[in-house]
């Protein structure tokens, strides 16, 4: 049998350049951390935070649209008046909106249009003259331009018996409700997800400190601050951390833009016309990429700063 | 150098297992701790080593009062102290060379600036040849070789051990125990917790006996 000693001595010069490469060796060894369970922690939890980020966004964006069309069209009301030739009142709102300055365009519907509107809920055939519908007048504000709306709705009630502006107000706050209900709705299940991430971080490092208890007490023997001590683990958890995030993040921008690329083939022209009405174009956008890789590098840096404080915690009750 | 007044110390609400030790450990000094089992030795060197708080009692090191010292101050305080566990302590996943090197790591210090003494004080204690050897590889007294070299590559004036023969024959004690003398020979103090008589009488060195608790020095 070879002496072990003398084998050493064959393969030493090789092996001395492997020495003083290995010199950075870690303190504490990445296999003595349970870190595999952890990565896919991580990797689910910034998944689904990421949808949650892209889902937040997408509703914000599409209703952001919605309120933006909404708001450059306002609506004129003229409601039938015993007594009053509605078509001559019709006829004086439009050339007061005409005139009035910072409007684009001017739409009355017409009797037709107007029976069309009513139709899904009264039926068809129906005589107009026998019943007081309001008309309606579409008005397009001009691209930048903010109309003095009060001035006009009295413009409007001075000069044309009957006449109403209807700016959509009431319902454009209810989006903004809403909105802020998905975006409040959105933050919390993102905090409970970085609170789960935290938790798991927490028993992953307690472990990771009970399997290498020998090694932090020669550590402490050799004259180690508490610091150095945390920052050896703090690594391993920051990777750890970037794996996962960079795992399920990377996942879910996949998605995302599978989804936009896929959207028109999966559901069909006409299903995504209305998909794209409800959702724009169902892109996140850059913004949301980037909302993406924050949170890779927020969860990775959860995970590490996490591991320090409990590493910390856990060495102040050692002594 | 070091110095104990009146210290006692108990674990929880037991009974004090160590009581009104005083005593002072002199710079470039060498003693003996000796007793038989369960006398304390363990404790006393946990005191020495700061890893210990005693329950009652006056310990100063280095002129400073330990109680009163922060935990990052105590850690500073251990660099000046090199133990030499009986069981060693080495870290399986580090080659000998890097455990030794472990000390001089652990205070930031460049590796260019080790590299080498590390390797001097290797081949010193007859290990330049085991240098790349994973502890699992090495004998029982490379191992105690290597311990020993890391307690002291980082020149601490305070050298404590504890059971360093405990696992070697009698000849490589022999040598371990001249490698201690050598070592206070260059001004480092040193405690050696030893049951081995026959160690004692090889050199000659001023003993702590501890008995129920209480220590006797015999010059």
């Amino acid at each position: 049998m070879t002496d072990p000693r003398e084998e050493d001595k064959h393969v030493a010069p090789s092996r001395m350049w492997r020495l003083f490469s290995r010199s950075e060796v870690l303190i504490v060894p990445r296999t003595s951390i349970a870190g595999r369970a952890l990565v896919v922690v991580v990797a689910i939890m910034t998944f689904l935070a990421a949808l949650t980020t892209g889902a937040v966004m997408l509703v914000r964006a599409a209703a952001s649209d919605w309120q933006s069309d909404v708001s450059r069209e306002i609506t004129i009301q003229v409601r039938p008046i015993e007594g009053r030739d509605i078509e001559a009142d019709v006829a004086r709102a439009v050339e007061i909106a005409r005139a009035f300055p910072g409007i684009a365009e001017v739409q009355p519907y017409s009797k037709v249009e107007s029976t069309r509107l009513i139709e899904p809920w009264l039926g068809t055939g129906l005589a107009l003259d026998d019943l007081p519908v309001p008309r309606l007048i579409i008005v397009r504000v001009a691209s930048g331009a903010a109309p003095n709306l009060p001035k006009l709705r009295q413009l409007l009630s001075d000069q044309v018996a009957g006449a109403g502006l209807d700016d959509h107000r009431a319902w454009m706050d209810r989006m903004r409700t809403m909105v802020h209900t998905a975006v409040i709705g959105g933050v919390a299940i993102l905090v409970l997800m970085l609170t789960a991430t935290v938790l798991s971080v927490v028993f992953a490092t307690r472990g990771a400190m009970a399997t290498n208890r020998p090694t932090v007490e020669v550590l402490h023997f050799v004259g180690a601050k508490d610091g150095f001590i945390a920052r050896q683990f703090q690594r391993h958890f920051l990777v750890l951390g970037l794996e996962g995030g960079a795992i399920g993040g990377g996942a879910a921008m996949a998605l995302f833009a599978l989804a936009g690329l896929l959207r028109d083939w999966v559901l069909g022209a006409g299903a995504s016309d209305q998909f794209t009405i409800l959702f724009g174009n169902f892109s996140i956008g850059v913004e949301g990429y980037i909302a993406i890789v924050i949170q890779i590098v927020l969860i990775a840096a959860v995970a590490g700063a996490t591991s320090r404080h409990t590493v910390n915690r856990t060495l102040n009750t050692i002594e | 150098m070091v110095r104990f007044e009146n210290v006692g110390l108990r674990y929880g609400l037991g009974p004090e297992v160590l009581r009104d030790l005083s005593f002072q450990i002199e710079p470039h000094s060498f003693q003996f701790l000796t007793g038989p089992s369960g006398a304390g030795k363990t404790s006393l060197l946990r005191l020495l080593f700061l890893s210990l708080k005693p329950t009652r009692g006056l310990v100063t090191m280095f002129d400073q009062e330990v109680s009163t010292l922060s935990k990052d101050a105590l850690a500073l305080l251990r660099r000046r102290i090199g133990i030499v566990f009986q069981d060693f302590r080495l870290l399986d996943h580090m080659n000998t060379y890097e455990n030794v090197s472990l000390p001089c790591r652990v205070m930031g210090m460049d590796e260019a600036s080790y590299r080498s003494e590390v390797m001097e004080l290797l081949d010193w204690v007859g290990l330049g040849d085991r240098i790349w050897a994973l502890p699992p590889v090495l004998s029982g007294g490379e191992k105690q070789r290597a311990a020993i070299a890391r307690a002291v590559i980082a020149r601490p004036q305070l050298l404590l051990a504890d059971e360093p023969t405990g696992n070697v024959d009698p000849t490589l004690a022999q040598r371990l125990l001249r490698l201690f003398a050598e070592l206070n020979k260059s001004g480092t103090s040193v405690v050696i917790a030893t049951h081995d008589i026959a160690l004692m009488d090889e050199y000659d060195a001023r003993r702590l006996v501890l008995h129920d608790g209480r220590l006797h020095t015999y010059e």
